[in-house]
């Protein structure tokens, strides 16, 4: 029973209802393959106890019949999802040691389906960054190289542990977040699939907050099947979360037909960069050419307000992210400074602030206290705030005149070097979200699908936007796409 | 009902050692909701539980914990606006006010700062019969308390409570309208009243249910008048803001001590800063808290947990139709359908309990001047010297209407009514039987007191000529009659028969 690690979760589902196999093996298979993958740095925490007993249990469920499609399958658990009773520190230092009494409602649906948790994965720190560089447990490794060359690639982020743990095949799944791309460019970067869903889809109770009103959850899986079946699994309306939707789920696997004739797809002219790869831009046409092969209709758009997206993201974001992590104080649980005789409650504050938050999540703490103080509120959030409904408005009258998704690329660039970005401008950086943020400014459900390999042997992804709540018809045009594609690349095991 | 109208108050002048100067006071009323769980938890808001034992994951801000809107706490924001005839907003939203302080978890406190529930309303704050101002309110919006920080259990170490952290409070702003210390006593006075009256906060400032904020400035008389008309702050003086006040003594003896601080500021050549300053009531002063230069920057934007509070009409119809009696018309009621002064009227409808008592005691008797003669002047007084509230008086309404009953039908008088009253409250028994049991009933019967009087009179020859002379002395015959019937002859028919007897 070799390689059990390297099922989807579709090819395990139909396995584990069979008999073929137990969530048992899968999850020691998995656990194996953890154990071997030290150099990628994906897992942060390690539950194998945890894992075994819900995957003994999903068996049980499993044996009775009737069980849900995600019964006994091991996932990997972005860290930024509170875990009970198990670490939970959003790869920060701040939460240094903290086990919240509390279970995410993300994981908690994904538990209620009899899925099962490998352990936690590594992550920017407080999802801040695009190469899991920002780390407190130092940064994840891509398993995909450039050709002959042994230089360690990010695997993106800041989902990168999620990514790895999946390209890897150290987990048939995992959670990610996304507020600015967080699992689309990860995704892109290691081949794999990763959606994020329509802003309110899933619920936001128990993930640690980085932009409340950009955050959405989401599935980084194998195939497009699997996120939409893990998908159905995560969300759903949770009155514990004010901005989550009451909205009914539908069944997302049973939308994937792959029939996407007459469907109309938007190319949007101010995707195209300056400076574009060519590979990239060769990437983005082959895409539309697929769909239209497939049926669709390809059409030229305009979203006019796209190039102010970047900027007002940095502004929205740092600025909910400044009020956010001021609860990170020292007062209540996870890192407090060490004090000196006479400090005081400023000191307490200054210290275990410096001492617990690493240099990028100080840096936009800084920027967002500083776009909402006093005599600068109007002249970049408030401003950043109508941007965003330009940019919101940009897509709804896309919408209105029948287009049904957007296809660009997911990713300016395809996986970079671990330090190649760290002399860099941030925003060199903040680039890599060019292509995603307008669809978390906007709130809409995003979907990064590997189409193609770099000519280092690299994969590149694309994105398709769909309409809100409209998952399911977007997952079934991705799925129609990565048929199209017929990517089925692995990177080569050198871990 | 009766259409009251009202003089406005002379507003309170101070003679400075150059000028007379006027008071310009605002007040920032922070009033607790009454609701049994706090306003974006559901942890109880119970009071004096043990420390940190009221408190929810969101209350302690742990990682990821998301608000949600008690509902409750959103309709007792209306009724509060709709009883102090404001207007309500169908859309409101919650904004974050960010500063650091052990005792506010999160980081930042959720408020309403840019689109409040409750807009412009008004309070009328009587002074006297006759004699009311009108302030206007500016506007009322909901936010989460802060906990409490405790510095005097250790040496080394301060504690939290959280206990309090996040329970709801309606702020409630009114606009500079207040004239003088008295004013703004009685403003307090009269929105803790109406909020009583209305159950949407139980007014308690010694747990710091109601807590004020003042504005207090200065000015030249003539002055504010142009600032009415031209609603333009520059005609008034700088305010100072004394925070936290829970005393309605506290909050005159600080207001007069900070006007009479600017008054020499002003006249010494100086000029007023505006900042925040803490009343010390053991030394009755004021004292800078920060100044301009230090107020926090609260970086307000709008909390992304939650979305714009959007409330029905019909909602907020069903509300007010089920609004209680207010004060100013209940006072307006009792003085039109029972005849009572203004000054009774007020005093009865003080709270819901002695309106309530009152009402019940005329039902019992069907005379409200009566009832409110004994309500006020004898079952109060009783009532204090027990140190009770007429919630746990021992004497019902139903047991004072029939001693009031009683005396209408002549069967005791009023000074009989008096032990009567006190047998009845210390007993519990019934004043019927109390009257027939204790032998108290009025002797009306003429014979037995034309015996009484024939007696004294026989005995007094000496006192029968001086109020031939004098018949202002024909008092101390009905008070010799009365001392010899032991007080239960009907004072009416003595007198009648003194003075017929001596020929007066």
């Amino acid at each position: 029973m070799g390689d059990l690690n390297k099922l989807t979760i579709a090819e395990a589902r139909d396995k584990l209802r069979a008999g073929d196999v137990t969530s048992l093996e899968l999850t020691e298979a998995c656990l194996n393959a953890i154990d071997g993958a030290g150099a990628l740095n994906a897992f942060v925490h390690h539950t194998p106890e945890i894992a075994r007993e819900q995957a003994m249990a999903a068996d049980e469920r499993i044996a009775k019949g009737d069980a849900p499609a995600m019964c006994g399958i091991p996932l990997g658990i972005k860290d930024l999802f509170c875990t009970k009773g198990v670490p939970s520190q959003a790869a920060s230092k701040i939460l240094d040691g903290f086990k919240p009494e509390y279970e995410s409602t993300v994981t908690q649906n994904l538990f209620d389906a009899g899925s099962v948790m490998l352990g936690k994965l590594n992550m920017d720190e407080f999802a801040m960054g695009s190469s899991n560089e920002t780390s407190v447990y130092g940064n994840a490794v891509n398993p995909w190289r450039r050709g002959n060359d042994d230089a360690a690639l990010t695997p993106g982020g800041s989902s990168g542990g999620s990514a790895s743990a999946v390209a890897a095949d150290l987990c048939l799944a995992a959670t990610g977040t996304d507020t600015g791309g967080s699992i689309r460019q990860p995704a892109a970067f290691t081949g794999i699939t990763g959606i994020k869903p329509t802003y309110g889809r899933c619920s936001r109770w128990g993930i640690v907050a980085f932009a409340s009103s950009l955050d959405q959850a989401g599935p980084m899986t194998k195939s497009v099947r699997d996120a939409a079946i893990m998908l159905e699994a995560m969300c759903g309306h949770d009155p514990k979360d004010s901005t989550s939707a009451d909205l009914p789920v539908p069944d997302f696997e049973a939308l994937l037909t792959g029939d996407i004739k007459g469907k109309k797809i938007g190319i949007p002219k101010e995707y195209r960069m300056d400076g574009m790869p060519d590979e990239i831009e060769k990437l983005w046409t082959d895409g539309a050419e697929m769909l239209r092969d497939a049926g669709a209709e390809i059409v030229d758009i305009s979203l006019p307000h796209t190039k102010y997206a970047l900027p007002a993201y940095y502004v929205i974001a740092p600025a909910e992210a400044s009020s956010n992590l001021a609860r990170y104080d020292g007062v209540r649980y996870g890192h407090r400074a060490r004090l000196a005789q006479g400090d005081g409650i400023t000191e307490m504050y200054e210290k275990t602030r410096a001492e617990g938050f690493g240099h990028e999540v100080q840096r936009r703490v800084m920027v967002g206290t500083y776009v909402l103080s006093a005599g600068f509120y109007d002249a970049y959030y408030n401003r950043a705030r109508k941007v965003r409904t330009l940019i919101k408005r940009d897509f709804e009258e896309v919408f209105a005149q029948g287009i049904d998704a957007i296809l660009t690329p997911a990713t300016p660039s395809a996986a970079f070097g671990l330090g190649e970005m760290s002399e860099a401008d941030p925003v060199a950086m903040y680039l890599n979200d060019v292509f995603t943020v307008t669809v978390n400014l906007a709130g809409l459900p995003g979907v990064a699908v590997p189409a193609g390999l770099d000519k280092q042997g690299l994969p590149l992804g694309l994105q398709l936007i769909g309409r809100p709540w409209e998952e399911g018809d977007l997952l079934n045009l991705a799925y129609a796409l990565e048929g199209a594609a017929g990517f089925v690349e692995k990177p080569g095991k050198w871990w | 009902m009766l259409d009251l109208t009202y003089e406005p108050p002379k507003p309170k002048v101070i003679s400075g050692a150059k000028h007379d100067w006027e008071l310009v006071i605002g007040m920032e009323v922070h009033a607790q909701v009454s609701s049994n769980s706090k306003l974006f938890s559901g942890a109880s808001t119970q009071f004096g539980a043990e420390p940190n034992s009221n408190v929810a994951f969101v209350d302690a801000a742990m990682p990821g914990m998301l608000p949600v809107i008690n509902e409750f706490c959103v309709e007792q924001a209306v009724r509060t606006g709709l009883g102090l005839k404001a207007q309500i907003h169908l859309k409101s939203a919650f904004d974050r006010k960010n500063y650091f302080y052990p005792d506010l978890p999160q980081g930042y406190q959720i408020s309403q700062l840019y689109e409040p529930i409750v807009g412009e309303g008004e309070i009328l704050v009587d002074m006297g019969p006759g004699v009311a101002r009108k302030v206007r309110i500016e506007r009322i919006h909901l936010e989460q308390d802060a906990g409490k920080s405790i510095h005097d259990m250790d040496p080394n170490m301060s504690f939290v409570d959280l206990n309090r952290t996040g329970v709801a409070l309606m702020e409630i702003v009114s606009r500079p309208d207040i004239r003088g210390p008295e004013e703004a006593a009685a403003y307090v006075t009269k929105l803790r009243q109406i909020l009583r009256y209305l159950g949407t906060c139980d007014g308690n400032m010694q747990n710091g249910n109601l807590r004020a904020d003042v504005n207090v400035s200065i000015c030249r008389p003539g002055q504010y008048e142009k600032y009415m008309e031209t609603q333009d702050f520059s005609h008034l003086g700088t305010r100072c803001e004394i925070k936290n006040m829970n005393s309605m003594r506290f909050i005159q003896a600080a207001i007069e001590y900070e006007a009479r601080r600017q008054i020499k500021i002003v006249e010494n050549g100086g000029t007023v800063e505006q900042e925040t300053r803490l009343y010390d009531p053991d030394k009755n002063e004021t004292r800078s808290m920060r100044s301009k230069e230090e107020a926090h920057d609260y970086r307000y934007f709008p909390c992304p947990d939650l979305l714009p509070l959007e409330i029905e009409q019909a909602w907020v119809d069903d509300i007010a139709a089920n609004l209680p009696e207010l004060p100013d018309e209940k006072k307006a009621r009792f003085m039109g359908d029972y005849g009572l002064t203004e000054y009774d009227a007020s005093v009865l409808t003080a709270d819901t309990d002695s309106a309530g008592y009152f009402e019940d005691v005329v039902a019992a008797c069907d005379d409200g001047k009566l009832a409110a003669n004994w309500v006020i002047n004898e079952l109060f007084g009783r009532l204090k010297t027990d140190e009770k509230e007429i919630s746990s008086s021992p004497l019902s309404p139903a047991q004072l209407g029939g001693i009031i009953g009683l005396i209408k039908a002549d069967t005791i008088s009023g000074k009989i009514a008096k032990d009567v009253f006190e047998i009845a409250y210390t007993s519990g028994r019934d004043p019927k039987e109390i009257v027939e049991t204790e032998g108290l009933k009025q002797v009306t019967d003429t014979g037995a007191i034309e015996a009484a009087l024939d007696q004294i009179i026989a005995d007094n020859p000496a006192q029968v000529e001086k109020a031939k002379v004098n018949p202002k002395l024909a008092g101390w015959f009905v008070g010799q009659v009365m001392k010899a019937t032991g007080g239960k002859a009907n004072p009416k028919a003595v007198n009648q028969l003194v003075q017929q007897k001596l020929g007066l």
